[in-house]
């Protein structure tokens, strides 16, 4: 082949992909960039945005406790609706994959069914249960008489929990799902031919092969929910901030665009390091069952 | 007494019978082949005694004891799956270990146990590595070694070898067979390869469409077939449609212009069966015309056309001459080379 052709092959991966590259950078990397830039530039109430390059926002985070605990609050909902998604989420991929046939795609359609439905919607379906003295099942519960005061959900770490699992419960079943894809057929027969009851197979020979998807879906629901808006927008509000709703309020409402930038930057960049590391010790901890 | 009974057994899903009346006896130390194609019923029998499915019908016991009694990880049997369903994020020695761990062997015997257990299958020096970093003829020995190293009652094959390339299937056969022996554990082997079937066990069961065809030994089955089934599953066979003619004194079995003194108690159309290899070429028999001749190393693969349709013919690689494509032959055998089916009883 002539070194002409070897060129223009050379340059095809390039150029096919250049569409898709452009809207990369430019939807993404370029603003992502700006974000970056914005958070070392200065903001004040009187003189709005200046574009210099100074440290105050990133200080203003390392110092005020208020961002320390802001941003604490945002890793333990993460961390405890991941889990919540994992004791409940594995257990339902597993029974959900011994059904027959037909049960089988109903209720995976009933699992897959609120990933259609806006997360919006979702949590304010909560809302309409929880809410306070008018939510649905305290109004029901009090006129039943079994408790007196509403159940607290709304603007309660719990709550948020609750929801955001809720939300998040598809992911966790669909990655746990296909990690049994991959169980042989027979694995468990074979457990069961030499001796294993039914829960040291479960303990010992399918939960070690299906915990790669158990963590592969956790780190799918704990990214999502650390950087989650909406769920926590809706049963936090004002009064219970998180990461992103505080980027929000500060860009839309303070208009401290610098600040907000700061928050979203350390968010992101948070979130990049626990799934970069988490990924790369289960890779090496699983590589068998990888394989 | 029989050791492993199976008695009437049966089995339905739903509407449709897989397994129907499967009666069989089986000796201790005795090696047994299901044999049949896909659907026959071979494997879900096999799982009834694995009790994996429970039969509809009838009753299967171990020693006399009846085995619906005794939940499937108690049963005490080794187990080798066609998938061989290893333990992936197990090593092949813990692998192995898994049945002794289950039954509380101690730590020191366990680990004596699995390294003579690995030794044994010729994987002495794996005991570390995991499955899938292992060939599948290795895999399929951690598979046999973890079945055995529980010192199973019975040891069930479902389909072991069929995933393994042609040249390792027949090593694993003779090794199967040798460690087999030297064990002497009772054996029961699904398989639809009627050569792996006929050179690994004492009896061959044949079964087709839910039901036994025949029991018999290797040379039995194949000699002797029980039915036209069991004739054209196990290797080639021309059937010719013949009769038998009690008008004449004494009364000729005729096929074409071959014929022969009639078996008793049989009259009427009937059909022979022969062995392509049991067939020779004569002056006087059944008239053929060698249609295709094809020279395979040892021996002569002859496809003719005959009076009765068409017919094979293989001859040893002797050094005789051998007819040629195109020319007419007789084709000849012996009478109790043949087995005779059908025709109304005389």
């Amino acid at each position: 082949m002539s070194t002409a052709a070897d060129e223009r092959n050379a340059r095809a991966p390039w150029v096919l992909t250049a569409p898709a590259l452009m809207l990369f950078i430019g939807v993404l990397l370029i603003p992502l960039a700006m974000t970056v830039m914005l958070s070392f530039h200065d903001w004040g109430q009187y003189k709005g945005i200046e574009p210099v390059f100074i440290l105050k926002n990133w200080r203003e985070i390392a110092t005020d406790p208020y961002y320390a605990e802001m941003f604490w609050r945002t890793f333990r909902i993460a961390i405890l609706t991941t889990l919540l998604t994992a004791v409940l989420g594995a257990p339902e991929a597993y029974i959900l994959n011994r059904m027959d046939g037909r049960w089988k795609s109903f209720f995976l359609l009933v699992i897959l069914g609120p990933l259609l439905i806006s997360v919006v919607a979702r949590t304010l379906g909560w809302a309409l249960l929880f809410g306070g003295n008018n939510g649905l099942v305290n109004k029901l519960l009090m006129s039943a008489g079994l408790i007196r005061f509403p159940i607290p959900f709304m603007f309660t770490e719990t709550g948020m929990v609750i929801a955001l699992a809720h939300v998040m419960m598809p992911f966790m079943v669909l990655s746990v799902w296909a990690a049994l894809q991959r169980l042989d057929p027979q694995i468990e027969n074979a457990a069961m031919s030499l001796g294993a009851g039914p829960i040291t197979t479960i303990r010992r020979i399918i939960m070690p092969q299906i915990m790669p998807g158990v963590l592969s879906g956790a780190i799918i629901v704990f990214s999502l929910s650390a950087s989650a808006f909406a769920t926590p927008a809706i049963i936090g509000g004002r009064r219970l901030k998180v990461a992103a709703t505080l980027a929000y309020d500060e860009f839309l409402n303070t208009l401290d665009w610098p600040l907000g930038a700061a928050v979203a930057t350390l968010l992101l960049v948070a979130l990049v390091l626990i799934v970069v590391g988490s990924n790369a010790l289960i890779e090496r901890r699983y590589a068998e069952v990888f394989r | 007494m029989a050791y492993l009974e199976l008695e009437g057994v049966a089995k339905q899903f739903g509407a449709q019978t897989v397994v129907d009346d499967f009666s069989l006896s089986v000796g201790k130390g005795e090696f047994i082949s299901f044999l049949g194609p896909s659907g026959c019923g071979k494997t879900t029998t096999l799982q009834m005694i694995a009790g994996f499915l429970d039969p509809t019908r009838g009753a299967i016991r171990l020693e006399g004891k009846d085995l619906a009694a005794i939940h499937p990880a108690k049963r005490g049997l080794g187990i080798v799956f066609q998938s061989y369903a290893l333990f992936p994020h197990m090593t092949a020695a813990e692998n192995v270990a898994f049945g002794l761990e289950m039954r509380k062997v101690p730590r020191a015997e366990r680990a004596e146990r699995v390294r003579a257990a690995l030794a044994m299958v010729g994987l002495a020096g794996y005991e570390d590595r995991h499955p899938r970093r292992m060939s599948g003829g290795q895999q399929q020995r951690v598979a046999l070694a973890r079945a055995l190293v529980i010192k199973p009652s019975v040891l069930l094959l479902d389909e072991p070898l069929s995933n393994l390339d042609a040249k390792l299937r027949e090593e694993m056969q003779i090794e199967l067979r040798q460690i087999q022996r030297t064990i002497g554990t009772t054996t029961i082997l699904v398989t639809h390869d009627q050569n792996e079937a006929m050179s690994l066990s004492d009896r061959i069961v044949v079964m087709s469409q839910g039901k036994i065809e025949q029991i018999g030994t290797p040379q039995e089955t194949y000699e002797r077939p029980a039915s036209a089934f069991v004739s054209q599953f196990l290797g080639k066979t021309n059937d010719f449609a013949a009769t038998i003619d009690r008008t004449a004194a004494p009364a000729r079995l005729v096929a074409g212009s071959w014929s022969a003194p009639a078996p008793a108690g049989l009259n009427g159309a009937v059909t022979v069966s022969i062995r392509p290899e049991r067939i020779g070429f004569g002056d006087t028999g059944l008239s053929a015309k060698i249609v295709t001749r094809i020279f395979q190393g040892n021996h002569w693969l002859f496809q003719c056309d005959s009076e009765c349709g068409p017919a094979i013919v293989i001859r040893q690689n002797d050094g005789e001459r051998q007819p040629a494509e195109g020319e007419a032959v007789r084709l000849v055998w012996r009478p109790e080379d043949m087995s005779v089916r059908g025709g109304a009883s005389a």
